[in-house]
């Protein structure tokens, strides 16, 4: 047996050295901005630079904005669709799944001949409409995630009996989605959420086509002009997607003994 | 009234999905003056875009073809192999983590890994001698993005296939040993034709994904190379007023390529859950 298992281990390590060399060397070049010797000058041009503070910021926001929406939106049209429309499943199953379809350019260019100034719905006339369509475009980009993630997570609970019994003790729609559907779910809206944040945060696409300050043209801007800076920008993107995904696996793991087991 | 708990959705999905899509695949098909034409599609013929495309299916098939390759490889490993279980579950997490590593930062990765000053190619020259530059590589290449764009194709292949291995059932390789198969005829026989659609079909996907992939290529090139989505991004930004119906033809034909890439996703899909039930 022991022969048997050289080749999946020699495969793993192959993997573990195109993976794992490439975050070495991130590391090792965001260290080298001072001459001759290792130094953490890279990320402290980065943090203080006020152009990172304020795409770093306006990013994080749009990425809140998004995932409000978001849960806003998917949650209770996901519940409805199970609850009395479960003909039409296939059909919103379809729409979510869209975005994987359309590339992002392609949209940023639909919203771009759509919503300009002249047209019935000028979301590109002001600054805060285009902020809005920015984040709606987010919404769409993270819409087969989120989707997903809540469906799944409404099929693990008994939406018929809970919707009947907050029914009978007089609960309204809103309170139904907001304050019993929404807390049995809230383990695959976060997980949701923190993708919607990973897939924002760096965004480069859209924000850059509708000119708005996001963390992703600032991005591209210093890879351009830089040399160190980039990499410990690199360094601290990689932490915050990894965070992320934690995140989600610790929530994930957290709740398992709510599940039933597969 | 059972259909009213879905008009925002309807009208969020119309507003900022359907019409945007729907405006640009009408667009293609317009004069500016917005009488029919074919001529914005056969446009798409000249080289500097035909080029652009080819380009782009190129890289986006190479990608796609290796990072299934490789990641079917990795994941057989992982999963079957008789590694110790911490070794499966943390390249589950971290394949999570890198397939939405994408974009910008990954490029920088690569460029202070593989650019001309980056440690591996310092380290193989002064420790190794190999002289990567010397030898006709170059991270700002073909190649070198087909390199960086596995970075996410691999991870994504194998968070796709690792379930569809673990539905091959034991008692399939039991039953194959007992009629006599070899280890590489159960493969060859039952294990590869099983998997076979999902693989296909995370092909597919794997395919789109590149395909729209846009982020890394311009950090990498700063918007040179001659793909698709840049050629496109270029027209909506600069020159798009010249044959503002040309970049409707570019992205309508973007449009095509991944439906059709996806379609086959979603058929392939199908086929291959009827094992795995």
């Amino acid at each position: 047996m022991r022969t048997a298992r050289f080749w999946p281990y020699a495969a793993f390590l192959c993997g573990l050295a195109y993976f794992i060399i490439p975050l070495i060397g991130m590391f090792e070049f965001s260290l080298r901005k001072r001459r001759g010797v290792y130094s953490l000058d890279a990320y402290t041009s980065v943090l203080t630079d006020p152009q990172f503070q304020q795409t770093f910021l306006y990013s994080l926001f749009m990425a809140l904005v998004a995932i409000f929406i978001g849960v806003l939106l998917v949650v209770p049209t996901a519940y409805w669709v199970r609850l009395r429309l479960p003909k039409l499943r296939p059909v919103v199953e379809f729409v979510t799944l869209l975005p994987l379809v359309i590339p992002p350019v392609v949209l940023a260019f639909g919203y771009i001949r759509l919503f300009n100034t002249s047209s019935v719905v000028p979301f590109l006339g002001s600054e805060f409409g285009t902020n809005i369509l920015l984040s709606c475009g987010y919404v769409v980009l993270a819409l087969p995630y989120m989707y997903r993630a809540v469906d799944t997570g409404l099929r693990a609970i008994d939406i018929l009996t809970l919707t009947e019994a907050a029914q009978g003790l007089g609960a309204s729609w809103a309170a139904i989605i907001f304050r019993v559907i929404l807390p049995n779910v809230r383990v695959a809206v976060a997980s949701g959420a923190f993708l919607t944040f990973a897939i924002v945060i760096g965004e480069y696409v859209i924000s850059a086509l509708l000119d708005r300050p996001a963390f992703g043209p600032y991005l591209v801007w210093i890879g351009s002009n830089k040399a160190y800076e980039p990499s410990a920008l690199a360094v601290m993107t990689f932490a915050i997607t990894w965070g992320c995904m934690a995140l989600i696996q610790v929530i994930t793991q957290f709740s398992k003994h709510t599940r039933t087991p597969l | 009234m059972n259909w009213l708990g879905i008009v925002p959705f309807a009208i969020f999905a119309l507003l900022f999905l359907l019409l945007p899509t729907l405006n640009i695949v009408l667009g293609a098909f317009r004069t500016q003056q917005g009488g029919f034409t074919l001529d914005n599609i056969t446009n798409l013929a000249q080289p500097r875009i035909a080029t652009a495309f080819w380009v782009s299916i190129k890289l986006s098939f190479a990608s796609a073809a290796i990072g299934c390759l490789i990641g079917f490889i990795l994941a057989t490993a992982v999963a079957l192999g008789g590694l110790p279980r911490w070794i499966r579950q943390s390249t589950l997490t971290f394949s999570g983590v890198a397939s939405n590593f994408a974009g910008v930062p990954l490029s920088f990765a690569f460029i202070a890994t593989l650019g001309r000053v980056g440690i591996l190619t310092i380290v193989l020259r002064d420790v190794f001698g190999i002289n990567l530059y010397g030898l006709g590589f170059n991270l700002l290449s073909f190649w070198g993005l087909v390199l960086v764009y596995l970075y996410f194709q691999i991870p994504l292949m194998i968070l796709i296939i690792t379930p569809a291995l673990d539905g091959l059932r034991r008692e399939w390789r039991e039953a194959a040993a007992i009629l006599g198969a070899t280890g590489f005829q159960y493969w060859r026989r039952v294990a590869l034709p099983i998997l076979w659609p999902s693989t296909l079909g995370t092909m597919a996907l794997l395919f789109a994904n590149s395909f729209g992939a846009i982020a890394t290529a311009v950090a990498l090139t700063g918007s040179q190379l001659s793909i698709v989505p840049i050629v496109l991004f270029n027209q909506i930004r600069g020159d798009v007023l010249q044959d503002p119906q040309l970049g409707y033809a570019i992205a309508f034909g973007m449009i095509v390529v991944t439906a059709v890439t996806n379609l086959i996703y979603i058929v392939m899909r199908v086929r291959s859950e009827r094992w795995l039930k």
